[in-house]
């Protein structure tokens, strides 16, 4: 679940992904739309995430109230399904008289970029990475290898919760610390990938036509990865998203006034026996952020899988 | 095998200097931790003072040398916000955290192996359906909310376990089965991989022919086999139990190691988060490489690479 977990242990991760996609056939490409409709995990998956997206993009014009107005006198008012809540506030109010739901609106704008912003410096630091050690194979392999091997013993989270508090909580620091420290699927995946399609014939024959090491891994090699990197992207939108939610409820990430899930359950946490609605709402966002993000990474690599042969 | 064993241990080795030197370089450099120890609006006499003091104000890899050959003679410093030496409030904490790891990995197989086992044997079939939504939804799931609301659930509408502390047997019940909960996804999807993959091979077929079925085919043929896999990722699992145990023990209010570094990282106090950091990590080295001979014993196909 959070980010110790989403470190899910690259080993289990390339474990399975050997396992589930062999990568025997490297060309693999997600070509049909059609196709991908049919998959229900993805239809879902997309259909939350992007839903998500248009509550985070408009929120301004959605949300009832301004995020950070505080209304003293309403402090702490029930959703409007329990007894006392006030239909002008849906989701309630929180111990600064805040409106829930302008709150949880906001807030999936900050899921978003992290979770986005993270995913994809992870991926550019992962991919590069993989590439170099799987073309370039011999030290260039081994040294990446070893990093990796030190990567992975690293406690991920309590260094990204120790780096970014020292360093001073903010979006842009929590982005860049989450995604430095997980490259690793992306790099796991790439490389053996790589090593794969090196030897085809195509490359052989853009070595012949004169293309140079640059021009055959950007252009020859990495479109065809596209399908792999895309797969694990969305996965690790969901680790990034779960460790920023981890960092914030503990203090050490996202600091308050900024609407942020993690952080909004932190602060309904003193009061989870009289409104469990304050730590069950922001909850729900995360868990639906997050499963949408699998839901598609799953889904497209069973599609990849399935058209490989398996 | 010796030949083998004595490679990895090289390897684990570099790797435990790398990743301290790590440890070392990214949290030094992430703050001043002459100005944290000297708290806020002191004076920059006194924040200089400290610094000579510490000898913070020589080169890094002199101060990562000096730190290193401490930490070899077992000399893990003294904690300035604790005021205590290190290695006493990483033993006072440790017992905690590593009863709960402990626990939690055993909750953790006690779910995932049957379920991935079953979901293996009848693919396709509801239970398989059901452990897969299972471990999609565990994957979601928030460590800290899935604790509050067992917490909510457990704790407070029908108050079966305590929720907070560590005082007796009962109190780790709640905390295990979340820590637990995060690596169920990983061991039960790859025990069904492995479960799958080992009944679909020849040698099962084999065995089959011959009249082996039911329980004596499983135990006997496919999961000497099929958790081979597994073994390795409790290993990293357990690792990982531990730097994971900070959300789980901050939410029961556990005096655990994980607990102890986020009180430390902001207490500001640096040299107690890098020696937890290098101690996380050194466990996480020692539990692979331990996995890998256990792994490399039970396969010697493995030896080679």
């Amino acid at each position: 679940m959070a980010m110790q977990d989403t470190d899910l242990t690259v080993k289990a991760a390339a474990a399975e992904a050997s396992a589930d996609t062999p990568l025997d056939a490297p060309v693999r490409r997600l070509d049909s739309w059609r196709e991908m409709l049919r998959h229900p995990g993805i239809v879902i998956g997309l259909a939350i995430l992007l839903t998500l997206f248009a509550l985070a993009i408009f929120a301004p014009l959605i949300a009832p109230y301004d995020p950070f107005d505080q209304q003293l006198s309403r402090r702490l008012l029930p959703p409007f399904w329990v007894e006392g809540g006030n239909p002008a506030y849906l989701f309630g109010t929180d111990h600064l008289g805040r409106d829930y739901l302008s709150r949880l609106l906001y807030g999936a704008r900050i899921s978003l970029l992290i979770g986005f912003g993270a995913a994809g410096i992870g991926c550019l630091l992962g991919v590069t990475l993989g590439v170099c050690a799987g073309y370039f194979g011999g030290v260039v392999d081994r040294v990446v290898s070893f990093l990796l091997t030190c990567q992975l013993a690293l406690p991920g989270l309590l260094l990204a919760m120790a780096l970014v508090f020292l360093i001073g909580p903010s979006v842009t620091v929590v982005i860049c610390v989450i995604g430095l420290l997980h490259w690793s699927y992306y790099l796991v995946v790439t490389r053996a990938a790589t090593q794969k399609i090196r030897d085809l014939e195509y490359v052989a024959a853009a070595r012949a036509i004169g293309s140079n090491e640059r021009q055959i891994m950007i252009s020859e090699i990495l479109p065809n990865l596209l399908s792999e990197i895309i797969v694990i992207f969305s996965l690790e939108v969901g680790v990034a998203v779960l460790a920023e939610a981890a960092l914030s409820f503990l203090g050490v990430g996202i600091q308050p006034p900024t609407p942020s899930w993690g952080l909004m359950i932190a602060e309904g946490k003193t009061s989870v026996f009289l409104r469990p609605w304050l730590i069950i709402l922001p909850g729900i966002f995360i868990f639906l952020l997050v499963l949408a993000a699998n839901l598609v990474g799953d889904g497209l690599r069973d599609m990849m899988s399935k058209k490989s042969g398996r | 095998m010796l030949r083998y064993a004595g490679k990895r241990a090289i390897l684990a080795v570099l790797v435990a200097l790398t990743v301290s030197f790590a440890a070392f370089l990214l949290l030094s450099v992430a703050t001043d931790p002459a100005a944290a120890i000297a708290g806020e609006g002191a004076e920059p006499e006194v924040i200089e003072q400290i610094r000579e003091q510490l000898g913070l104000n020589q080169p890094l890899l002199a101060q990562y040398g000096h730190w290193l050959s401490a930490i070899s003679h077992g000399d893990l410093g003294t904690s300035y916000y604790w005021r205590q030496p290190v290695s006493t409030l990483i033993l006072d904490h440790l017992p905690v955290t590593l009863t709960l790891a402990l626990a939690a990995t055993f909750v953790a197989l006690i779910v995932a192996i049957p379920l991935g086992t079953i979901a293996a044997l009848y693919p396709n079939s509801t239970i398989d359906r059901f452990a897969l939504t299972l471990a999609v939804s565990a994957q979601a799931t928030p460590t800290f909310w899935l604790a509050l609301m067992l917490i909510i659930l457990l704790g407070v509408i029908v108050p079966i376990f305590p929720i907070s502390g560590d005082a007796t047997g009962w109190n780790y019940v709640l905390p295990a089965i979340v820590l637990g909960a995060h690596s169920v996804p990983a061991i039960m999807r790859l025990t069904r991989v492995g479960v799958l993959d080992v009944m679909g091979s020849d040698y099962i077929r084999t065995a089959r022919a011959k009249g082996l079925y039911g329980y004596r085919l499983l135990s006997r043929q496919v999961m000497r086999n099929a958790l081979l896999p597994v073994v390795s990722v409790l290993a990293v699992q357990l690792g990982h139990k531990l730097g994971g145990s900070v959300i789980t023990e901050s939410v029961f209010a556990m005096n655990g190691l994980g607990r102890f570094a986020l009180q430390s990282i902001v207490g500001g106090d640096i040299p107690t988060v890098q020696m937890l950091v290098v101690l996380f990590a050194l466990t996480f080295i020692g539990l692979t490489l331990l996995a890998d001979l256990l792994n490399a014993w039970l396969d010697p196909r493995l030896r080679l690479t």
